[in-house]
């Protein structure tokens, strides 16, 4: 009983273990996925307000398409264009991701790293995909 | 109260169905995945549509836009992705915001934002197609 007590009195000077946080864990691949769908969730979230510029442009005439064009293809436009593509690619595959484990499926150590290798080399390979159709359909880069 | 323990707040019948505090129980989490799977071939048919129309004058475009087959796919990836959208921003904010009157102005601020993308590309839409 002494002994138990004197042991509950160095637990409670001992400094009390902290929340872990971000910082503290080692980054694997399945972390940094995870990290990924949140941030490409959020920058889509903002992203979808380049479609509706787009539809509103087109809606309200040849002038405000004409401008919606003009940002479109400035160099900033593309940039923003492409980092939108992928975003969109990324966080659709990292959806089905999620869902596959919906399912129960796919939540082995081997599996997990397989998923999460295939979501970053999916989109980033798709996303130059559709760049490159994208090109190729107005015919070439301009 | 027969099988209720004395501190106990919930009733019986709260427990049983399960809706929590928030009374919805796990209604967002299920409209999540609908939005979700729905959003697969709607964000293909939205990348197929973009790159048709790549490069196409304002004319063309809205054309093709207000066609029934595009404007009706465009609608429906609207709606299901500004409630996807809403659904996920409002978890990220009960996530991190914890200051009660920040997290109220934040929730009612995702709700104004989705409301105001989905109803301005609908209407864009809607006008595209009946050309008012």
């Amino acid at each position: 009983m002494a002994e138990l007590e004197a042991e509950s009195t160095t637990a409670s000077q001992r400094p009390r273990p902290l929340s872990p946080h971000l910082q503290v864990y080692k980054l694997t691949l399945t972390f940094l996925m995870s990290g990924f769908h949140r941030v490409t969730g959020i920058a889509l979230y903002f992203g979808i307000l380049l479609l509706a510029w787009w539809l509103i442009a087109a809606a309200s005439g040849p002038n405000a398409y004409a401008n919606f064009e003009w940002f479109m293809g400035s160099l900033i436009g593309r940039l923003v264009l492409l980092g939108f593509t992928w975003g969109l690619i990324h966080h659709t595959l990292g959806g089905v991701r999620h869902l596959i484990w919906d399912t129960g499926n796919g939540l082995e150590p081997a599996e997990r790293e397989l998923l999460a290798l295939a979501t970053i080399v999916g989109s980033v390979s798709l996303t130059l995909v559709v760049f490159v159709v994208g090109y190729l359909s107005m015919g070439g880069p301009r | 109260m027969i099988g209720q323990r004395p501190n106990e707040m919930r009733t019986p019948m709260r427990r049983v169905r399960g809706l929590g505090a928030a009374h919805s129980g796990t209604g967002e989490f299920w409209h999540q995945r609908v939005t979700s799977v729905a959003g697969i071939p709607l964000t293909i048919a939205l990348i197929v549509i973009v790159i048709a129309l790549l490069g196409r004058s304002h004319a063309a475009v809205v054309q093709i836009l207000g066609s029934p087959i595009v404007a009706i796919t465009m609608l429906l990836f609207i709606v299901n992705m500004t409630y996807h959208m809403w659904i996920g921003a409002q978890e990220i904010i009960v996530d991190y915001v914890h200051d009660d009157k920040l997290k109220l102005l934040t929730l009612m601020a995702n709700t104004f934002f989705c409301f105001a993308v989905a109803f301005a590309s609908a209407f864009a839409i809607l006008k595209l197609s009946f050309g008012v």
